[in-house]
């Protein structure tokens, strides 16, 4: 018992010490690494991505390249980051995100400057999706508080998509109310009330609507949407399109103490700055993000359809105002549901 | 917590030599550097980490009318879910133990699996299952009564998760009573119920006790069958590590480890009393004699 015990301990310490990574070791070896910490929806985009561009790397420096990827929520891989994972790469689905990295010294405070379109290669932007045939005949953001209408959108305190549902849904309420923000929130506090289920992720609530069936309405990200009605489930549903929705910019930088430690810094910004190219802007069209490059975009228009975006920075102050006001501890998510927890709706 | 560890008689005095485990110095040494290194030195640094906080705000986060009723929706299911998992896992028990009937091994087999699960699987097998359009969910739905995404969903998913810690603490001291026990009892008059509430039951009881205070730890701290089953409402089907984790997607650090803090000193406190509890009842010979 004490032999195995002590054995057991020694090759754990042993274990423990040579399981360091060994990033980045160009030159000698012939082959390169890189690791890209992004969030959930995004796996089918990168492992595309991953394929092609180590074709474009091989062709370009003869080195064999293996591109690891690592997927989960976007706040969770932050924090990762923060706490020593050792991302060469972060692509993520909130500005706010990276700029809690870079708070913390990994990333240059400037890093949203140094590649073209704020360091967004791809967009997206929030649609509905409904039940074929949209039977409650759901058209825009005034239909999801009919009566008998139940809204599927995840909770915002843990899901960054489900921030942008809920910026989206305040900046149509503000326009339509003459920007009258007691009335937007009014709206706002109505909405929830018509929402059965606040899943922790986006995932989470896609599957609630696709494969719990609960909902008459999906509030997801259009790249969602579309795998799930080209996908998942074809046939089955429909994205509609509101009058307005709002510009999600997934943003995209090299973990610069992370590169400089590995030495892989000409690496990621290769990586990075070929998500512009018009090959990968293919890619990313193919993936259901919306692409920058107006000559793809202008291909694969009718897959996207047109609608007018609000913007985070021009219309809601930028990620952190946008935060502290909405989503912080005591901000009008939290408000709006200490009222109507007052209200008795406690079941 | 060891009460399961200790419900074994000390070893009856024996000379030093042929214990097969060294004596308490190194035996101690080595078992408090482990539990140092994987549970207390983690613990402590939970502990510095709220500590971060002024005093003001420390009190504000643990005690805000959100976190207050988190604490009850979080150890009140915890609770409701072990007194069940008590009856239930004590009669599953006793079937394994005293009945052979054909598929036994099977079913003495599915009790672990609730462990063995990822509990987001598990959470999403029993949302599926007690949500308004799975096959349980639309009976309950037909009497009226929500089973996802309410709070009778959150004691769902932690009897599930909790059913092996009562059946696994019952079965090997269930299977070491003596029938003649019971046929003692009953040739001296005693009835059914006499029986087993004054033979079976005082025999059981601090495994009954063990089963129940793990089922019940497990249940507190959940996260991931619960998050799936539990509609995450605010104010209505919160629970604490959820809490938590909105703290963490705020980046509020300190924030969430003040939360787990509190938690942890009720947890302990509640095991602790049970312990004790138990150790009272027992008046068991104290560890120090070993050392003689």
């Amino acid at each position: 018992m004490r032999f195995t015990l002590l054995i057991a301990f020694v090759a754990g310490l042993i274990g423990a010490c040579s399981s360091k990574r060994g990033t980045g070791t160009a030159g000698a070896t012939g082959s390169d690494t890189l690791l890209n910490v992004s969030y959930d929806p995004t796996r089918e985009l990168y492992d595309a991505i991953n394929k092609r561009f180590a074709e474009v790397w091989r062709k370009d420096t003869g080195h064999d390249l293996r591109v690891k990827q690592s997927h989960a929520g976007s706040g969770k891989q932050a924090r990762a980051v923060i706490d020593g994972l050792g991302a060469d790469i972060v692509t993520l689905a909130l500005g706010y995100d990276i700029d809690q990295i870079a708070s913390k010294g990994l990333i240059n405070k400037d890093w949203q400057s140094r590649i073209a379109d704020h360091s967004s290669p791809y967009t997206s932007t929030i649609v509905f999706l409904v039940r074929k045939g949209n039977p409650k005949g759901i058209k825009d953001w005034s239909d999801l508080i009919k009566d008998g209408v139940e809204v599927i959108t995840p909770n915002p305190k843990t899901s960054g998509g489900a921030r942008w549902n809920h910026l989206a849904a305040f900046g149509w309420a503000l326009r339509n109310n003459a920007n009258d923000e007691a009335k937007a929130i009014d709206y706002l506090a109505k909405l929830y009330q018509h929402v059965p289920v606040l899943d922790s992720g986006a995932r989470g609530a896609t599957t609630t609507f696709v494969e719990r069936q609960i909902g008459d309405v999906l509030l997801a990200w259009e790249n969602e949407a579309q795998l799930a009605t080209r996908q998942l489930k074809a046939g089955e549903f429909e994205i509609v399109v509101p009058t307005l929705s709002i510009l999600a910019e997934p943003p995209v930088s090299v973990v610069d103490k992370n590169v400089d430690k590995n030495g892989n810094r000409k690496l990621a910004e290769a990586y990075l700055a070929f998500l512009s190219t018009p090959e990968a802007q293919e890619i990313i069209a193919q993936n259901h993000y919306r692409p920058r490059n107006a000559t793809v975009a202008a291909k694969y228009a009718a897959d996207f359809p047109k609608v007018e975006l609000l913007e985070i920075d021009k219309d809601f102050g930028g990620w952190a105002a946008a935060q502290a006001k909405h989503f912080s501890d005591g901000g009008i998510f939290d408000r709006i549901w200490t009222q109507k927890a007052a209200g008795g709706a406690t079941p | 917590m060891n009460s399961s560890s200790s419900s074994s008689p000390a070893p009856a005095k024996r000379p030093r030599s042929y214990r097969p485990i060294p004596g308490l110095g190194l035996s101690l040494g080595i078992s408090l550097f482990w539990i140092g290194l994987v549970v207390i030195i983690p613990l402590v640094a939970l502990v510095l980490m709220s500590l971060r906080l002024d005093a003001e705000t420390f009190w504000n986060v643990v005690t805000n009318e959100r976190a207050l009723m988190a604490y009850a929706l979080s150890f009140g299911s915890a609770l409701v879910a072990a007194i069940i998992n008590l009856f239930f896992g004590l009669l599953l028990a006793w079937i394994l133990v005293r009945y052979r009937f054909p598929g036994r091994g099977l079913l003495d087999a599915i009790i672990d699996l609730p462990l063995a699960l990822p509990t987001a699987v598990a959470g999403i097998a029993l949302t599926a299952t007690f949500g308004p359009h799975g096959p349980v969910g639309e009976m309950l739905a037909d009497m009226g009564i929500q089973g996802a995404y309410s709070r009778l969903g959150i004691v769902i998913a932690l009897v599930f998760i909790g059913i092996p810690f009562v059946v696994r603490a019952v079965q090997p001291i269930l299977k070491d009573i003596q029938p003649e026990l019971e046929e003692a009892a009953a040739t001296l008059g005693a009835t059914r119920s006499q029986t087993f509430f004054r033979v079976i039951l005082p025999a059981l009881r601090p495994a009954l006790l063990t089963g129940f205070a793990l089922a019940f730890a497990r249940g507190v701290g959940e996260y991931g069958s619960v998050v799936f089953i539990s509609g995450n409402l605010p104010n209505k089907t919160e629970i604490v590590p959820f809490l938590i984790m909105t703290k963490l997607e705020q980046y509020e650090y300190s924030q969430a480890a003040a939360l787990a803090f509190v938690m942890l000193i009720f947890s302990f406190g509640i095991l602790f009393a049970l312990n004790r509890f138990e150790k009272a009842r027992r008046r068991l010979p104290r560890i120090v004699e070993a050392t003689a």
